[in-house]
């Protein structure tokens, strides 16, 4: 169908507002990080001299190298043992339909509404009586846990929609169980675990609650955790606080800017299948 | 839409006597792999027992005791819940998180149908696709910083205030924040930022899939936008609604990151919601046991509200 110009017109503005509502706090964040540390400026306000140094020295008070080694190896501990399981567990529900797979589903789409601080008090005694309370295993443990319910749902959702064509042929030629997992599924599957894979990896390095009631040490948490440590230690120094934020969020546009496509279809439909 | 990318939340329609018929003979084929499938859903049932079920298990227990973390906890029955659903301190929390849902759910989901049904026929294009990559940036960032940017952007200087200011509104000018009557609607604001950008596209994915000649056969009867949005754009979208009312309905109730850094709660007890209050009581306060049931009332708070959402959006599917 053809738009009309008026149509046209209107949508365009609309987008342009809905852009400017979006970017202008970006904007705003890093003007206010070209002004001289410990200065308070107006929120929008180019200054007189840049302060090109506060980029830097945010880098080094935020101790950025670490804080990007630490995410990583969350995500790192995370993420493909999450993969594995949640693809195992989707197929064995969705394709293989095993006994009492309905209620298995169930219970793991229960999971999908829990708030984190349904669990987070038991889980801080928990990891202490396990002594991994201030280490990462404290985060990587229960997240992997947290994410079984999407991942599973996520996966079974792909298996369930395989072709029952597939799989018979397979089982004619005398496949085994772990055969046609491994050697026909799980190629087939590469699509939906790839989206799955930038989506936990996304929400690990966001994550926040955990890294703050089971992480002492901001060096040790997740992205997220360290900038609320952070904002906790230069909360009154707006400049340098607008310069760690642009700083800490570095590695996530990056990431957003080469992967956009992928990243905006695959929360899409991860909300839209979760 | 695939027919199986909904949670179902009650008996599947297999219970009726003629679909099934070849999902059962699926199922006879598979039969001798039941052990063996098992042995595959074990690892990730384990890891989500332990660490998911296990300590739900342990917040209902907790939320029968006493309990300062440290010593012995002592058996109080329900009357932390009492204290939850009778003590303001509490109470409040409950209640300022259903404000928030008015935030953070139903004004990002009518703003976002809006937006939508507007921009929808432009989105292919070129302009249209760049543009929905920005809004969306909001949904990657940590709410961490989306809580520290606008903590900025509605302070006393921020951006808000000058931009009154340059419209002639100076005098209702604040710290929007860390004030009493407008910290919540400001905290709120927030809310709409990073949830506006993903209702708006997910809508819009779901306009785009609706048959074009719906909207010529609207034309043709003379329909304008309105009645255009009423008799087409709805029922036809009535899926995504669902599923950005519940997303953001969970992101309402049991927010925390961006009240933990934007006002952590303030100013008194403006912005408390049960996530703040649920940490404050259980690793400031040390009261573990209240902290819990207020942690339990929280996740049933959740499923009260979500479910009669799911329920909406299934009957769509028949």
């Amino acid at each position: 169908m053809i738009a009309t110009r008026s149509e046209k017109y209107v949508g365009h503005l609309f987008l342009l507002a809905l852009m400017v509502f979006t970017v202008l706090p970006f904007v705003s964040i890093f003007v206010t990080a070209l002004h001289p540390s410990g200065s308070l400026p107006s929120g929008l306000e180019w200054p007189d001299q840049p302060q090109w140094g506060n980029f830097l020295e945010a880098f080094r008070v935020a101790e950025m190298g670490e804080l990007v080694v630490s995410s990583s190896l969350i995500v790192l501990g995370v993420v493909p043992v999450s993969l594995v399981l949640a693809t195992m567990a989707g197929f064995a529900i969705g394709l293989l339909r095993i006994p009492g797979a309905r209620w298995l589903l169930l219970l793991f789409i229960f999971g999908l509404t829990l708030p984190f601080e349904g669990i987070v008090i038991p889980l801080y005694y928990l990891a202490r009586e396990i002594g991994i309370l201030n280490t990462r295993f404290a985060i990587v443990l229960p997240l992997i846990g947290l994410f079984m319910p999407f991942g599973v749902f996520w996966m079974r959702a792909h298996f369930a929609n395989m072709p029952v064509e597939v799989t018979e042929s397979a089982r004619v030629d005398g496949a085994s169980t772990w055969d046609l997992f491994r050697r026909i599924h799980l190629p087939l599957a590469r699509g939906p675990i790839a989206s799955l894979a930038i989506l936990l990896s996304i929400w690990t390095w966001n994550q926040f609650l955990l890294a703050l009631v089971l992480v002492e040490d901001p060096t040790q948490r997740t992205m997220a955790g360290a900038l609320g440590a952070f904002q906790g230690h230069y909360a009154t120094d707006i400049p340098l606080l607008c310069a760690g934020t642009i700083v800490i969020l570095l590695p996530t546009f990056l990431v957003f800017i080469v992967l956009q496509r992928q990243l905006v279809t695959a929360l899409l439909q991860g909300s839209v299948k979760g | 839409m695939k027919p199986d990318s909904q949670p179902p939340t009650g008996p599947a329609s297999s219970d009726r006597p003629i679909l099934p018929r070849r999902r059962v003979g699926r199922r006879r084929r598979l039969d001798g792999s039941g052990l063996a499938g098992w042995l595959f859903a074990a690892p990730a049932l384990i890891m989500y027992g332990l660490f998911v079920l296990q300590p739900l298990l342990l917040t209902i227990q907790y939320s029968f005791y006493n309990w300062d973390g440290v010593g012995p906890g002592e058996w109080v029955g329900f009357a932390n819940y009492v204290r939850v659903f009778t003590d303001p301190d509490l109470l409040g929390p409950i209640f300022n998180s259903f404000r928030l849902l008015i935030f953070f759910s139903v004004i990002p989901v009518t703003l976002g149908v809006v937006a939508a049904s507007l921009i929808h026929r432009i989105a292919s294009s070129r302009f249209g696709s760049a543009a929905t990559t920005v809004i969306f940036l909001p949904q990657v960032i940590p709410l961490v910083a989306s809580g520290i940017i606008w903590g900025w952007l509605l302070a006393r200087p921020g951006v808000v205030n000058q931009v009154l200011e340059a419209i002639g509104l100076e005098r209702i000018a604040r710290a929007w924040l860390g004030d009493f009557g407008t910290a919540l609607p400001a905290v709120g604001m927030i809310g709409i930022w990073v949830l506006l950008g993903f209702c708006t596209v997910l809508l819009q994915t779901g306009m785009a899939k609706i048959d074009p000649e719906l909207y010529e056969a609207a034309r043709l009867d003379g329909a304008g936008w309105w009645a255009e949005l009423r008799a087409v754009t709805l029922p036809g979208i009535r899926y995504e609604i669902g599923v950005c009312l519940t997303v953001t309905a969970i992101a309402a109730l049991a927010a925390f990151d961006i009240v933990y850094v934007s006002t952590g709660g303030g100013p008194g007890r403006a912005t408390t919601v049960p996530g703040i209050k649920i940490y404050i009581e259980a690793f400031l306060q040390r009261r573990v046991g209240l902290a819990s049931a207020l942690a339990v009332a929280l996740v049933f708070l959740v499923l009260a509200v979500i479910l009669p959402v799911q329920r909406l959006t299934r009957e769509d599917r028949t």
